[in-house]
């Protein structure tokens, strides 16, 4: 018997799976690739609520261009989006409306909790505030700050990269 | 603070007599607290005749534990000759229907609905008394002094479900 | 007296072409929607592309803010105020603060009142600057947009220099400012104001003229001053139908009676004269800013009441007088103690007349023995107003006007639903 990725030692006339399947390490070189091309064409729906959107605005703005990391398009419909950035303060009037924009979103998906007050329900600590949207939907990175500046938000883009590369893109 | 009335609180008493039962002017805020059963009557008054055109804001505050409890505060301009006015309603927490100025001033439809939402006043003649700022499952009245700021409402979910 | 007698609609396809069946649509615009500027809902009613009717629903960002002051001490508030029209945050701060000054009956040294108009000011600038650039944007001039935000990183990164936040910058105290100018901020504010002077002429120049934007623009969301005044609006939109009401002339605080400066005002009262008045303003906005910077006096930037205003770092840290004066207005339980009473306190917003209405009772409002904090504070936000009308100026026009009819009234859900 012979090993899978040893070479054939009889000529090279018969089929050889072992050789045959030397370059069968494509699955995981593939994931890097598929990883590669969605975490650098990530669309956006930014559900933006409150004053982080200002910050939003400055981070795409040219100042600090999310355009050079590939998040520069926002997809208005959440149908034709990935990424759900979501902006701001969630009351519980919009709370609702934020889970079926969550759910009208097609797989795969991430979300983006960017301030305070998405995090965690920031300074809001009342009636009307969702004390973060973890409670309605699972969120992948978290953004701190009170608008974050747009260097935050730029990390936080960087880690969501690098968690969209990392993450298993092909299910079996 | 003199104690001179001002013509506005003069021209109100001839008119409406016995309808102010109290005024001030402290901080250069001329204030007047009326009856609450002729408050259009007055504050048509003072629109027509007096050129207070403008509602700048109509709010409500708490004053509990004080007897009567609410108090309704209009806050109105006369754009020509600068003037300002403040008038005040009182209202107690039994009967707390004060009547809607809405005909005189467009805004007075939204700022009602927010003072019925957030103190749970009544406004009689309003054209359509619902909540403006919160949902409608929302129970309970928030900016009165006994709703605690951490109220946890039940969270509402979507709307097919 | 509506805009719908005015206008023709079209007649229906079903009546000349009878198997076509047509029906009005009631359409949802909102709360998640990128025009919408944050989350307000317009539910119109639609005969083919006309609105026939609309109503909107608001409250998607009510954050409790009222509520919030009533139970945070007098200075705390001020986060909160910031995040009302979170576009121009220092202008809120200031008329809270200018509030609750009113009910102490105490006043800024002339240095700090110069500080606190520039603060206002150059926000005033940023919030005209990303209200023309996001209205530009929705009908397509997306470089307009890009060039004002740019401008607009030059105000903020001002902001920032002077206390460390961009956009909420909570940029006063009561009784006085937290810090004196930096070291060449004012240069930095001359600089500003030439860079920004720029970016509007080129905008100017993109927009003004431009068929595709006044075809969209002019005649548009048109309000008359009588319905405008009965809709309490004040501001940039009273401005454009024609009434000359800025609450800096007319009611002035601060130092703008000392400043040389005028109050543009339009015509017609549609979405291209909300424009032209919003530009104007940045270009007076720029030189009061070039007046401050030359006039501005030394001296100190708070208030001396030692009650209200915290001590200078070295006292504190030198002497007892200073270490009690400062325990006694930062501890829980001390504070500032406002005395009993009720004022209302107006400044120009971004929008207009931002009015806070602030009542003290130190008596009742003791919780846990603390009475540093305000009874009851009402926000008046000028933006509610025209919101308000919103229906008045969509109904007979196009489902397309709707965008820069919204777009021209600078709705910030902060502020509307506080």
């Amino acid at each position: 018997m012979r090993k899978f990725n040893q070479p054939s030692t009889n000529g090279g006339h018969q089929f050889d799976p072992g050789a045959a399947l030397h370059g069968q390490i494509m699955t995981t070189q593939f994931d890097k690739l598929l990883g590669w091309a969605r975490k650098y064409s990530l669309f956006q729906y930014p559900f933006v609520t409150a004053c982080c959107g200002m910050e939003f605005m400055s981070t795409a703005c040219s100042h600090y261009d999310i355009d050079r990391f590939g998040a520069a398009f926002p997809r208005f419909s959440p149908r034709q989006s990935d990424v759900l950035w979501v902006v701001g303060t969630v009351s519980q009037k919009i709370a609702p409306l934020l889970k079926n924009v969550y759910d009208q979103m097609a797989a795969p998906k991430w979300v983006v909790a960017f301030g305070a007050c998405a995090s965690c329900g920031g300074p809001y600590d009342d009636y009307s505030t969702v004390q973060g949207i973890d409670l309605i939907i699972p969120v992948d990175i978290y953004i701190a700050g009170c608008p974050p500046r747009p260097e935050a938000v730029l990390d936080g883009l960087l880690k969501l990269q690098e968690l969209i590369q990392n993450t298993r893109q092909v299910t079996p | 603070m003199s104690d001179q009335k001002f013509p506005e609180h003069l021209a109100i008493e001839k008119k409406f007599p016995g309808s102010v039962f109290d005024w001030h002017a402290q901080h250069g805020d001329r204030t007047l607290i009326i009856d609450a059963a002729r408050s259009f009557d007055i504050l048509k008054f003072l629109h027509d005749d007096h050129g207070y055109n403008v509602l700048v804001d109509l709010t409500g505050v708490d004053y509990l534990p004080r007897k009567p409890r609410f108090e309704i505060v209009y806050h109105l301009m006369n754009l020509s000759t600068k003037a300002r006015l403040r008038v005040k309603i009182q209202s107690d927490e039994l009967h707390p229907e004060v009547a809607s100025v809405t005909p005189l001033f467009p805004i007075a439809n939204w700022l009602e609905r927010e003072v019925w939402d957030m103190m749970g006043v009544k406004f009689s003649g309003h054209p359509d008394l619902k909540r403006l700022l919160l949902y409608e499952g929302f129970e309970g009245h928030p900016l009165r002094k006994d709703y605690p700021l951490q109220h946890r409402q039940p969270r509402i979910g979507p709307k097919d479900q | 007296m509506t805009i719908l007698d005015d206008r023709t609609i079209p007649t229906p396809v079903s009546e000349t072409v009878p198997e076509f069946h047509e029906q009005e649509m009631m359409l949802n615009i909102g709360p998640s929607h990128p025009a919408m500027h944050g989350v307000i809902r317009i539910l119109a009613k639609l005969s083919g592309e006309h609105v026939i009717e609309s109503d909107i629903e608001i409250g998607y960002l009510h954050r409790a803010f009222e509520k919030h002051c009533e139970n945070t001490t007098w200075n705390q508030a001020i986060i909160y105020t910031d995040r009302l029209n979170y576009v121009s945050s220092c202008i809120n701060n200031v008329g809270y603060c200018m509030a609750v000054e009113k009910l102490l009956g105490i006043q800024l040294p002339p240095r700090g009142q110069y500080i606190r108009t520039m603060l206002c000011e150059i926000s005033r600038v940023a919030d005209h600057l990303t209200c023309v650039g996001a209205a530009a944007m929705e009908l397509g001039a997306f470089t307009v947009f890009l060039y004002m935000i740019k401008g607009r990183e030059y105000c903020y990164e001002l902001i920032e220099d002077y206390c460390g936040g961009r956009v909420t910058p909570n940029s006063t105290r009561v009784g006085g400012m937290p810090y004196d100018l930096p070291e060449g901020w004012l240069d930095k504010t001359l600089w500003t104001v030439k860079e920004v002077r720029e970016i509007v002429r080129e905008c100017d120049i993109m927009l003004t003229y431009n068929r595709i934007f006044t075809e969209r623009m002019r005649g548009i969301g048109i309000m008359s001053p009588e319905r405008a005044l009965g809709w309490g609006w004040t501001g940039p939109c009273l401005r454009s139908t024609g009434v000359a009401y800025d609450v800096r002339k007319d009611y002035p605080y601060l130092v703008y009676d000392q400043l040389d400066w005028a109050v543009p005002v339009g015509r017609n009262g549609d979405n291209m004269d909300r424009y032209l008045v919003r530009m104007e303003e940045m270009e007076q906005s720029c030189r009061m800013l070039e007046q401050c910077v030359a006039r501005i006096p030394g001296g100190p930037v708070s208030s001396s009441d030692k009650r209200v205003v915290l001590p200078a770092k070295k006292d504190t840290y030198g002497n007892i007088e200073g270490l009690m004066n400062h325990f006694k207005l930062i501890m829980y339980g001390h504070g500032i103690r406002v005395p009993e009473g009720e004022a209302y306190f107006a400044v120009e917003g971004g929008n207009g007349e931002l009015g806070f209405y602030v009542v003290s009772r130190p008596e009742e409002q003791a919780t846990d023995g603390c009475n540093d904090r305000a009874w009851r504070v009402r926000v008046r936000p000028p933006c509610y107003n025209f919101t308000a009308a919103i229906p008045e100026m969509i109904n007979g026009y196009m489902l397309a006007d709707i965008i820069p009819t919204f777009g021209s009234i600078n709705m910030i859900a902060g502020e509307l639903d506080h």
